[in-house]
C-alpha cells in the first residue's frame, strides 16, 4: 500500500495479495473451473459418484433456498436475508467434513454449512423474518445459532474446543469444531485473540475464513496487507489457501485440518478464496463500490456449475438426473416459501420468556402489566 | 467459625465450588501460579491443576468469549477481571453475547458464567482501577448484577453466584479485600439467604439507607455517629443490583419515610437513579422527603490524591441525613 504526499493511500494491485513479494501462494484446488479434475500431493480425495453427485444435490438445493429466501425479502416477507450466492462449495465442502460429533459456529451466512447439519431452512427464515434470534437446537444438530456481531463466535468455538480438551476428547475418538468468519472478520479483536488462544491452548478448533474479497463495501486490501492464511504463522500455527470455489478441495482441506484438530495437532486456518456474487445483504447495493466486470470474471469459477460441468464430463450424471434435482429444488423452494408464508408471529408475552432461567419478579409485573394494557383496548372496542 | 478477610473468604468459597463441581473452571489474568493480584484465587491452582485454574492470555474480551464456549460445552467457568477498568475490551462479549444466549435460543442454552470484577476505589490507585462501572451492567437484561460487602456473604454469594443458571457479573470491593469477619465455611448454601435477596443490616425507624459493596461499611459507620445525634438509620445492604429486591426497599421506606440511596459510582444515570424512582412511583404517599442519593460526582475518577474528596464517605452520608429531615 503506498502512501502519496498527500497523504492519500493507493490500493496494491489484487495480485500482490498472493503472496509477498516475488512468492506466488498457493492455491489448493482439486476440481478447475471447467471442471476438470486435478491431484494434489497432500489431499487426495477419493468420492464415489453417488458421492459427488449427493453434494451437488446440496450445491443445488442451498442455491435455490437462498435464491427463494431473497425473493421472500424483496416481497416484504423477510426483513432482510444475507445471501451465500458463490459460497455454496465453501459452506458445503466444509460443512460436509464434518463428523456427526463434530461443533459448528456460523456467522450469519452459513446457510450451506445449516443445510449440511440438518437444519430446516425454515428456521433460518424466522430469523430474517423476525419470528426469533434463532429457532433451531444447537444440540439436535451440532450447529450453533447464528452469531451476527463479527468474529464474535470465534471465542466461543475456541471455548468449546478448550472443553472439548477438559472432556478428554482429543487423541483417537477425538472431535472437533468448526468456526465460519470472513476477511472482514480478520480485522476484529475478537478474532486475533482467538488465534492466540487456540494456538497456545493447542485447541481442537478448524478456523474457515471465507475471504469472499467483500466486507459491505471495503475490499481486502482495507483489511490485510497480506494474504490471510499467511496470518496464521504469526500465531504460531499453519494456514492454507485453498480454491473456495471448488468443492472437492474445500472438503478435502477441511477433513485434513479437522482430523489434525481431533488427533491433538491444535487449529488449522482455512482460507477459502472465493467470492460473494451477490450483495452483502439485501440492503445492499454492490453497485456503488464494485464493477460489474469483477462480478462476470467469477461467474466463470461458478461453484455450482464446475461440479455439474464435471459430473458432464465425466459421463457420471445424464439429463433426467439433473432435472431430477432442478425439480426437487423447486419443491424445496415451494415449501420454504409455504412455510414462510404460514410462520405465525410471536404473540407479545413470549419477549419476556427466556431472559433469566426463572423470570424475575420485575419481569412478570412487566408482562402482566402489558397484557392487562393491551386488553384495556379489547375492553374498550366491547364498550362501544 | 474462622475469621477470615474477604479476599480469603472468597478464596474458600471458590475452593468450595471446585470441589463441589467438576465443571467449575477459574479463569483469568495471573490466577494460577500468583493466585490473582488479590490472591483471590492463592493456592487453587496447586491443588486443582492447570485445567481447572487457568492462566489465561491477556485480553478480556478472550476470556469471556472461550468462557461462554466452555459455558456451551457444559462447564462452569468463573472468570476473574483483574480491575474494574480492564472490563471494558470485554463489553461486547458480556452485553451481547452472554447476557443474550439464551433468548437468542428459546432457552435451550445456559451460559452459567461468572465474571468476578474487583470494584471502586480509595485504594490510592493509578486510572483505571478504581472504577464503579455497575450500572452498565445492571442496565443489561439477562446479566445478574451482585456485588459483596463483606467475608461473609462473599464466602456464600460467590458459591451461589457459581450455581446460577444465568450469568452473573460479581464485585468485589477491592477495599474490603482486607477486611476481616466470622465466616461459617461449614456451612451449606440451603440456609443461606438467597443471592436475590437484599439483607437488613441494622433495624431503624427514621431513614432507610441503601448500600452495597464497599459503602456498606462506610452506611454502617454513619448509622453509629446518627445513633449519637439521636437519629436511627436502618442500614440495607442491596446486594443484588440486578434484579434488585424491591419489596424489602419498599418494606423499609415506608417504615421510615425517608431514603438515600449512596454509591461510589457518579450519581448520573447511577444504580441510586433507579431505585429512587422505583420509591418515588411505589412509595410516594410514605416518603416524608425526596430520595437522596449519596454517590461521586459526574466527572472520570480523578487522580488518587483527590479520590478522598470524590468518594462518598461517613460525613456525606450523615450530610444527606441532615439534609432529608430537611424538607
Amino acid at each position: 500500500m503506498a502512501v502519496d504526499a498527500d497523504g492519500a493511500v493507493t490500493a496494491p494491485e489484487p495480485e500482490s495479495l498472493d503472496g509477498p513479494p516475488g512468492s506466488r501462494a498457493e492455491l489448493i484446488q482439486l476440481l478447475t473451473p471447467e471442471g476438470e479434475r486435478a491431484d494434489h500431493p497432500d489431499y487426495p480425495l477419493d468420492l464415489t459418484t453417488d458421492e459427488i453427485k449427493a453434494l451437488y444435490r446440496d450445491l443445488v438445493m442451498v442455491r435455490r433456498i437462498d435464491t427463494e429466501a431473497i425473493a421472500l425479502q424483496r416481497q416484504g416477507e423477510l426483513g432482510i436475508w444475507a445471501s451465500l450466492l458463490g459460497q455454496e462449495a465453501a459452506q458445503v465442502g466444509s460443512g460436509r467434513a464434518l463428523g456427526p460429533r463434530d461443533m459448528a459456529f456460523p456467522t450469519y451466512r452459513e446457510h450451506g454449512v445449516a443445510w449440511c447439519r440438518g437444519v430446516d431452512p425454515v428456521k433460518l427464515l424466522e430469523l430474517f423474518r423476525g419470528v426469533s434470534h434463532g429457532g433451531w437446537d444447537p444440540a439436535d444438530h451440532n450447529f450453533h445459532l447464528y452469531t451476527i456481531v463479527i468474529g464474535a463466535q470465534t471465542l466461543h468455538a475456541t471455548g468449546y474446543a478448550m472443553g472439548i480438551q477438559r472432556d478428554g476428547l482429543v487423541g483417537e475418538d477425538g472431535e472437533a469444531v468448526i468456526v465460519y468468519f470472513g476477511d472482514g472478520a480478520t480485522s476484529e479483536g475478537d478474532v486475533n485473540e482467538a488465534f492466540i488462544w487456540a494456538s497456545v491452548f493447542n485447541a481442537p478448533v478448524v478456523f474457515f475464513c471465507q475471504n469472499n474479497q467483500w466486507a459491505i463495501s471495503e475490499p481486502l486490501e482495507r483489511q490485510s496487507r497480506i494474504p490471510l492464511y499467511q496470518r496464521a504463522s504469526g500465531f504460531g500455527f499453519p494456514g492454507l489457501r485453498v480454491d473456495g470455489n471448488d468443492l472437492f478441495a474445500c472438503l478435502a482441506v477441511t477433513r485434513a485440518a479437522l482430523q489434525a484438530a481431533r488427533d491433538g495437532q491444535g487449529p488449522t486456518l482455512i482460507e477459502a478464496y472465493t467470492y460473494r456474487m451477490g450483495a452483502h445483504t439485501t440492503t445492499d447495493d454492490p453497485t456503488r463500490y464494485r464493477l460489474a466486470s469483477e462480478l462476470e470474471a467469477w461467474k466463470l469459477k461458478d461453484p455450482v456449475e464446475r461440479v455439474k460441468a464435471f459430473l458432464v464430463r465425466t459421463g457420471s450424471a445424464d439429463a433426467a438426473f439433473f432435472e431430477g434435482i432442478e425439480a426437487e429444488a423447486d419443491q424445496v423452494g415451494r415449501h420454504i416459501r409455504q412455510a414462510c408464508l404460514d410462520m405465525p408471529d410471536p404473540v407479545p408475552p413470549a419477549m419476556f420468556e427466556h431472559v433469566y432461567a426463572q423470570p424475575t419478579a420485575l419481569l412478570l409485573e412487566e408482562r402482566d402489566a402489558y397484557a392487562a394494557y393491551l386488553d384495556s383496548f379489547v375492553s374498550e372496542e366491547a364498550t362501544r | 467459625m474462622t475469621t477470615l478477610t474477604l479476599s480469603k473468604a472468597l478464596n474458600e468459597g471458590l475452593r468450595k465450588a471446585l470441589e463441589d463441581d467438576p465443571k467449575v473452571v477459574v479463569m483469568g489474568e495471573d490466577v494460577g501460579k500468583l493466585g490473582g493480584v488479590f490472591r483471590v484465587t492463592d493456592g487453587l491452582q496447586k491443588d486443582f491443576g492447570e485445567s481447572r485454574v487457568v492462566d489465561t492470555p491477556l485480553a478480556e474480551s478472550g476470556i469471556i468469549g472461550t468462557a461462554i464456549g466452555l459455558a456451551l460445552r457444559g462447564y462452569r467457568p468463573v472468570c476473574e477481571i483483574q480491575f474494574d477498568g480492564f472490563v471494558f475490551p470485554a463489553f461486547d462479549q458480556i452485553v451481547s453475547q452472554l447476557a443474550h444466549m439464551r433468548l437468542r435460543s428459546l432457552g435451550r442454552l445456559s451460559v452459567p458464567v461468572v465474571v468476578r470484577i474487583p470494584f471502586g476505589g480509595g485504594i490510592g490507585a493509578v486510572e483505571h482501577h478504581s472504577e464503579s462501572p455497575e450500572a452498565l451492567f445492571a442496565h443489561v437484561p439477562g446479566l445478574k448484577v451482585v456485588a459483596c460487602s463483606g467475608p461473609a456473604d462473599a464466602f456464600t454469594m460467590i458459591q451461589q453466584s457459581i450455581r446460577s443458571e444465568d450469568p452473573v457479573i460479581f464485585f468485589e470491593p477491592k477495599r474490603r479485600y482486607w477486611d476481616k469477619a466470622e465466616v461459617d465455611t461449614g456451612a451449606g448454601l440451603a440456609t443461606a439467604l438467597p443471592l436475590e435477596s437484599a439483607r437488613r443490616v441494622t433495624e431503624g425507624t427514621d431513614v432507610t439507607v441503601l448500600a452495597y459493596g464497599p459503602m456498606v461499611r462506610t452506611c454502617l459507620e454513619a448509622e453509629v455517629a446518627a445513633r449519637e445525634d439521636g437519629r436511627s438509620l436502618e442500614v440495607i445492604d442491596l446486594r443484588s443490583l440486578s434484579p434488585l429486591d424491591l419489596p424489602t426497599i419498599f418494606a423499609s421506606v415506608r417504615k421510615t419515610g425517608r431514603c438515600i440511596v449512596i454509591h461510589e459510582a457518579p450519581v448520573t444515570g447511577g444504580l441510586a437513579a433507579e431505585v429512587a424512582a422505583r420509591v418515588t412511583e411505589q412509595c410516594f404517599y410514605q416518603l416524608e422527603a425526596p430520595v437522596l442519593r449519596v454517590g461521586a460526582f459526574s466527572v472520570p475518577y480523578p487522580p488518587s490524591r483527590l479520590e478522598e474528596h470524590y468518594l462518598p464517605d461517613l460525613d456525606r452520608v450523615l450530610d444527606a441525613v441532615d439534609r432529608t429531615f430537611g424538607y
